[in-house]
């Protein structure tokens, strides 16, 4: 086992390139979810506020934009 | 291809993809890995230092693929106006850069126990260095402008000049006095590497492809989702 890990003497050029590798391949996934997950969740929290605006603008008789400011 | 044009109907394709790619990357690299460390003999010159190989090779062959696909697909954008070939240019490139790096890297890696240096200002390791630029080029571009629009087709300008880069690399060995060793699975007459170090080379060359499909698929969803937001709120402001 020892001697597979000393990789021939070349250990400190074969385990870094290995481990870069899994690295930046794994912190890429990481990253692409994470940010899929974020903007799912903006995507949602934009969506779930619409309806109620919509409502809103509905009741008001004439709806015009600074009506729409006051409700932020 | 217009058939794929329509982001509803990406989503949903690539639903059915996503498990499948994903799990056919892991099952990929496990074999590749073992493949890679155990299943193949040490080189009868490089000693054990060959198995650097099998993680730098895949990810110079990946720097050029992924970027011809964003030129393919800068090219679809910039000519039928393809919404989705746009996103996929932009979604791709973060991942391509990583290839181009890992690539770099492991070449450095290598070279250094056996050029006797980690880097020498020849064509190919030149050309592959402007490649990684290229790459981090495009992605400051695209997120530049205020209106993606304009970031995109600027991007994808860039894309296709860019493309004249490709062959300059995979010639490059041919071309110019050079350390680096010419092709040897990519040429004339069939691969000159012998079936036990080309299987593992081959495996992980599948997995990193693979891997790309996946995360690609995943990145080109979140910017459908972020489009879809930027539309949501443009319709919020002018109220």
């Amino acid at each position: 086992m020892a001697e597979f890990f000393a990789m021939g003497g070349y250990a400190a050029y074969v385990w870094p390139a290995y481990a870069l590798g899994a690295v930046i391949l794994v912190w890429l996934l990481v990253a692409s979810l994470h940010g899929l997950r974020a903007r799912e969740a903006t995507l949602k929290a934009l969506e779930g506020s619409r309806p109620a605006r919509r409502r809103s603008r509905r009741d008001a008789a004439a709806p015009g934009p600074a009506a729409e400011m006051g409700e932020g | 291809m217009h058939r794929f044009a329509n982001p509803a109907r990406f989503l949903r394709l690539s639903s059915v993809i996503l498990p499948w790619s994903a799990g056919l990357t892991v099952v990929l690299f496990i074999v590749g890995l073992y493949l890679s460390l155990f299943g193949s003999p040490p080189d009868y010159q490089q000693g054990e230092t060959v198995r650097i190989m099998y993680i730098h090779v895949p990810a110079a062959w990946m720097s050029l693929f992924v970027y011809s696909n964003m030129a393919i697909a800068a090219a679809v954008g910039l000519v039928w106006k393809h919404p989705l070939a746009d996103l996929f240019a932009k979604a791709a490139a973060p991942i391509g850069a990583g290839f181009t790096f890992l690539c770099l890297v492991t070449g450095s890696l290598w070279g250094a126990p056996m050029w006797g240096t980690w880097w020498v200002w020849d064509a190919r390791l030149t050309s592959v260095l402007i490649l990684f630029f290229l790459y981090l080029g495009y992605m400051a571009l695209v997120n530049a402008f205020d209106d993606p629009e304009r970031g995109v087709k600027a991007g994808n300008v860039l894309l296709l000049v860019g493309i004249v880069n490709v062959p300059i690399i995979k010639f490059s060995v041919d071309w110019w006095n050079t350390l680096h060793q010419p092709a040897s699975v990519i040429k004339m007459g069939g691969p000159a590497i012998a079936g036990p170090m080309l299987w593992p080379l081959l495996t992980m060359a599948f997995a990193f492809t693979a891997y790309f499909v996946t995360v690609s698929l995943l990145r080109v969803k979140s910017e459908i989702v972020a489009r879809k937001i930027q539309t949501l709120r443009m319709a919020e402001a002018r109220g």
